[in-house]
């Protein structure tokens, strides 16, 4: 993500580059350093427990992101209705997720998350409805 | 399901009564529900219950209180259930205006006009408010385009504005984090954090998803030292801060911007406390608390945001959890627990909520630490309980579960809690 490196020696004679990552799994932040060949992890060093390992490995051949945004929404209490993608969407992709969804326009009333679009920008991931949006006759008044 | 349970008619005497339906609140009025008081009313000034929770979109929520990561919207709908599960009356797009010492509060209200009830006890949950440009007297112009990260935060995620084209954003706090991120997927051009102090003030999750993620830099012992423009921003001055914080002048640079986003803090919103006339702790600005979160006024709870700025939702609602259930047992006329242990912060320690402990039953004691410790680091309770932990860093509230067992033999005193480094401890 920030610094890459060139592997120490032991590593010599291959491909090997060392990448370094800051592990979130908890407030230590510990700096991470993950040996990789071809994409694949050798080595991750530099964590303080096993859960760094993990994501040193899942953050380097695989990063993810959780995704969340808003699109309109006509006949609601407000103009923007809340949004996610249903599952963790590749870091490289974020973007365009987000960026495909400008013309979406939802109609209330909307159920607590409801499908709203499949396959968003080609992730093969679904956006779901964060909040719900009841219709305007279910709002009743103070007797 | 929102909204469903507004009330047909007010009561004109309720058991308890909940002032902010955000997370504090959702949970106090379950609790005290649970605990069997009958008649409760929760009231919000929005239009919907869920508070700032339904304009923080992004995920991170819910863990410690739903066992899944979920989002703001989402932890509010899931809260929200277990209100409707209950019988609480309801009351949105409604202002308190007024609550007495003897607890009568006034309402205000486009459906119920203005209503006047007695209440057994009081819980506030009225939560934070942001602190603005004037808290840190920045120089330079009045521009429009300088504003508040959570007021940009519900223009874009609520009502579809964006505050600029252009933006810069002070403070590293999570907001502020998460807006950089947020304007950036929404086309803005963020052009960089700067944060005052050498370390950043959110989580480490957030500067790596929100800014190492979109290659938006994040100027550590930066200040903003001018702002520049006749109707709308043009241009702020930033500088960098010396060891005591103060901005080497010599040193400034420009940046053309048109928005400034200030992500500076939040502060207790203490507007009923002061009108109840509690005692504040000048640390937290918000009521000084016993163990079941019961101000310096009988029968008055605090609990969320305006009794302590909290880190995580999750924590509010526990909190709020203890609040609750107590102001449910004092409007049945229950016993108090005896609150016979003081808590004070000592080193590292920024401020202690609650400020009192009960020898009587289980509690939570919640603190800030004042500087970052990245190693282990030992927790005192004076000298009743001790913990070791791995890391300490201020953006992170820390709690301490605390029995009646390990308080044995400590009524009467007052207990310093200090964050210490391992090693400095041994040597
Ligand atoms: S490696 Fe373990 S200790 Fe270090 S930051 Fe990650 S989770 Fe925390």
């Amino acid at each position: 993500m920030t610094e890459r490196t060139r592997a120490p020696d032991q590593h010599a004679g291959d491909e090997a580059e060392t990448f370094v990552y800051l592990c979130t799994s908890c407030p230590l932040g510990c700096r991470l350093e993950v040996d990789a060949m071809d994409g694949d992890v050798i080595e991750v060093r530099g964590h303080s427990c096993k859960r760094g390992i993990k994501y040193g490995t899942q953050e380097h051949s695989d990063p993810r992101r959780a995704v969340s945004t808003t699109v309109w929404l006509h006949g609601g209490p407000c103009e923007r209705l809340p949004v996610r993608a249903a599952e963790p969407v590749p870091k490289a992709q974020v973007r365009e997720f987000v960026r495909s969804l400008s013309g979406l326009v939802v109609e209330a009333p909307v159920a607590f998350g409801a499908v709203l679009a499949t396959d968003v920008a080609g992730t093969g991931i679904d956006l779901i409805a964060t909040r719900e949006i009841v219709a305007e006759r279910e709002r009743e008044p103070v007797g | 399901m929102p909204i469903t349970s507004q009330p047909r008619h007010l009561l004109s005497r309720y058991d308890v009564t909940v002032v902010g339906a955000g997370p504090a609140g959702l949970s106090a009025a379950v609790a005290a529900r649970e605990q069997g008081a009958e008649r409760i009313l929760m009231v919000d000034r929005d239009p919907e219950p869920g508070g700032i929770l339904l304009q923080c979109i992004h995920s991170g929520f819910g863990l410690h209180e739903f066992k899944q990561d979920v989002t703001g919207p989402e932890y509010a709908h899931l809260a929200l259930e277990r209100v409707i599960e209950q019988d609480v009356d309801v009351l949105t797009n409604t202002y308190v205006t007024d609550v007495t010492r003897d607890l009568r509060v006034k309402l205000m209200s486009p459906e119920a006009g203005i209503s006047t009830l007695d209440t057994g006890s009081l819980v506030i949950a009225t939560g934070a408010r942001e602190r603005t440009r004037a808290a840190i007297k920045i120089p330079g112009e009045r521009p429009a385009g300088v504003m508040t990260a959570g007021l940009a935060q519900k223009m874009v995620n609520l009502h579809g504005y964006l505050p600029g084209r252009r933006a810069v954003i002070l403070g590293s706090g999570d907001i502020g984090l998460i807006m950089a991120r947020r304007l950036t997927l929404e086309g803005v051009q963020v052009l960089g954090v700067f944060e005052l102090l050498p370390f950043a003030s959110g989580l480490g999750r957030n500067v790596v998803q929100c800014l190492q993620d979109f290659d938006i830099p994040l100027h550590l012992s930066t200040t903003v030292v001018d702002i520049h423009g006749h109707q709308r921003v043009e241009r702020i001055a930033v500088a960098p801060v010396d060891d005591d914080l103060v901005p080497q002048l010599d040193k400034s640079w420009d940046i053309e911007c048109d928005t400034l986003l200030l992500s500076i803090g939040l502060i207790p919103d203490a507007e009923l406390a002061r009108q109840l006339q509690l005692n504040l702790d000048p640390r937290t600005g918000g009521p000084v608390v016993t163990s079941t979160m019961e101000t310096s006024l009988p029968g008055v709870f605090a609990a969320g945001n305006n009794l302590h700025i909290n880190d995580l939702a999750d924590w509010v609602s526990q909190e709020a959890r203890a609040a609750g259930a107590a102001a449910g047992d004092v409007a049945l006329g229950r016993h108090r627990a005896r609150q016979d242990v003081t808590v004070t912060p000592g080193r590292n320690v920024a401020y202690v909520v609650p400020h009192t402990l009960s020898t009587e039953r289980s509690q939570t004691v919640s603190f800030r630490v004042k500087q970052p410790i990245y190693g282990d680091t030992m927790l005192h309770l004076g000298d009743a309980h001790k913990r070791k932990v791995r890391a300490v860093v201020p953006p992170e509230m820390v709690t301490m579960k605390v029995s009646p067992k390990l308080l044995d033999g400590f009524a009467g005193d007052t207990l310093r809690v200090d964050a210490i480094p391992v090693e400095e401890e041994e040597s």
